[in-house]
């Protein structure tokens, strides 16, 4: 129980992490890594979770089936996050990909 | 080092608020995990009675590709759509022109990629009875794709863009032609008929592993191949292969 417990506060640690750095920067890369720790998170608590051993250490699959859903999902949404931000990068001058001294001032132009 | 000091200590007001709120937000979840009452029955109970009509010994094939085969359906379809979304996006930089490989590297992936092949068929294959199964088959092969990619072997370039996307879609069409065949046949979406759930479990999970795999290798490469499908409009646009169609 103590082992499950652990598991699920670390995996929720992770999620309160990666939910400050999605809101707190701006940078795409940034923000897909925080998205990933999130769903990381995510993951850890139900699978431990699904591990409130019923008997036998008897584990709930329908948990397990979920993760692996998920985790297939969150790699095509990285996948397609990444391409994204690559193609803001190419062809916007937003400055979401440049620092912040460079960001001010083409705000200030584009203001 | 002090510029990265500088900014640590930089947490103005607005980001204090958001660590307090995030803090109070994961407390609050922390107390409802602590809360989760113990022993509850789940659904291992249902799953394990309805083992034996699922036509597989795996619990969680059994729940991915039986009893919610849906959500797995709608999991191909969004790789799908992610290949869809990256294709339209951007072009593939692979493959390039054949740089400096190392002999070892070449060695290696010419001796890993047939064995990860293997493997795969190996997993797909267990899925039926322990863990294994499609995705991680995939899995697999998406990785001895990636290996190729970047070992940039000559007969990449060489692949045609037809038999591709066959490869890409052949999951998805199978998944979604079994379950409308099963729709018309028990009545149910998914409802596998009596008796060859089994069978019909293994083809599906033998395409989605093809599938998913040219899915994963599609989405490192980053973009649609070079080696387009002749527009027929226009076939100046593609001289190499404009005269294949």
């Amino acid at each position: 129980m103590i082992t499950t417990l652990l598991y699920s506060l670390t995996g929720l640690i992770l999620f309160g992490m990666g939910l400050f750095t999605l809101i707190t920067h701006s940078h795409p890369l940034r923000k897909i890594l925080a998205v990933n720790v999130m769903s990381t998170g995510v993951f850890l608590i139900l699978v431990a979770t699904a591990y409130i051993p019923l008997g036998q250490g008897e584990v709930d699959p329908v948990p397990h089936a979920m993760v692996l859903t998920g985790i297939v999902v969150s790699v095509s949404v990285t996948a397609l996050a990444l391409i994204l931000a690559c193609r803001v990068q190419e062809t916007s001058n937003l400055a979401l990909l440049k620092r912040k001294e460079q960001a001010k001032t083409t705000k200030e132009v584009a203001g | 080092m002090s510029k990265i000091r500088n900014r640590r200590k930089r947490l103005d007001g607005f980001q204090r608020l958001l660590l307090l709120l995030v803090i109070c937000l994961t407390t609050l979840l922390g107390t409802i995990i602590l809360t989760i009452p113990e022993n509850t029955p789940g659904l291992a109970g249902a799953v394990a009675r309805l083992q034996e009509r699922s036509g597989v010994e795996s619990p969680v094939t059994a729940v991915l590709l039986n009893f919610r085969g849906y959500d797995t359906l709608l999991e191909v379809m969004v790789l799908l759509l992610a290949v869809i979304g990256v294709w339209s996006l951007a072009k593939a930089p692979f493959p390039q022109q054949v740089t400096d490989i190392s002999p070892v590297q070449m060695g290696v992936v010419r001796l890993l990629a047939p064995l990860m092949c293997l493997v795969a068929a190996y997993l797909i294959w267990q899925g039926s009875h322990l863990a294994g199964g499609a995705f991680q088959g995939g899995a697999i092969l998406g990785a001895a794709g990636v290996l190729m990619l970047v070992t940039e072997l000559p007969w990449l370039r060489g692949i045609p863009a037809l038999p591709l996307r066959i490869g890409l879609v052949l999951g998805p069409l199978l998944f979604v032609g079994v379950a409308l065949s099963c729709l018309f046949l028990t009545g149910n979406l998914l409802g596998y008929p009596e008796g060859t759930a089994g069978w019909l479990i293994l083809l599906i999970e033998a395409a989605c592993a093809i599938s998913v795999g040219l899915t994963l290798t599609s989405l490192f490469a980053g973009g649609r191949p070079e080696n387009e499908i002749p527009d027929k409009h226009h076939p100046a646009d593609h001289a190499p292969n404009g005269d294949r169609s």
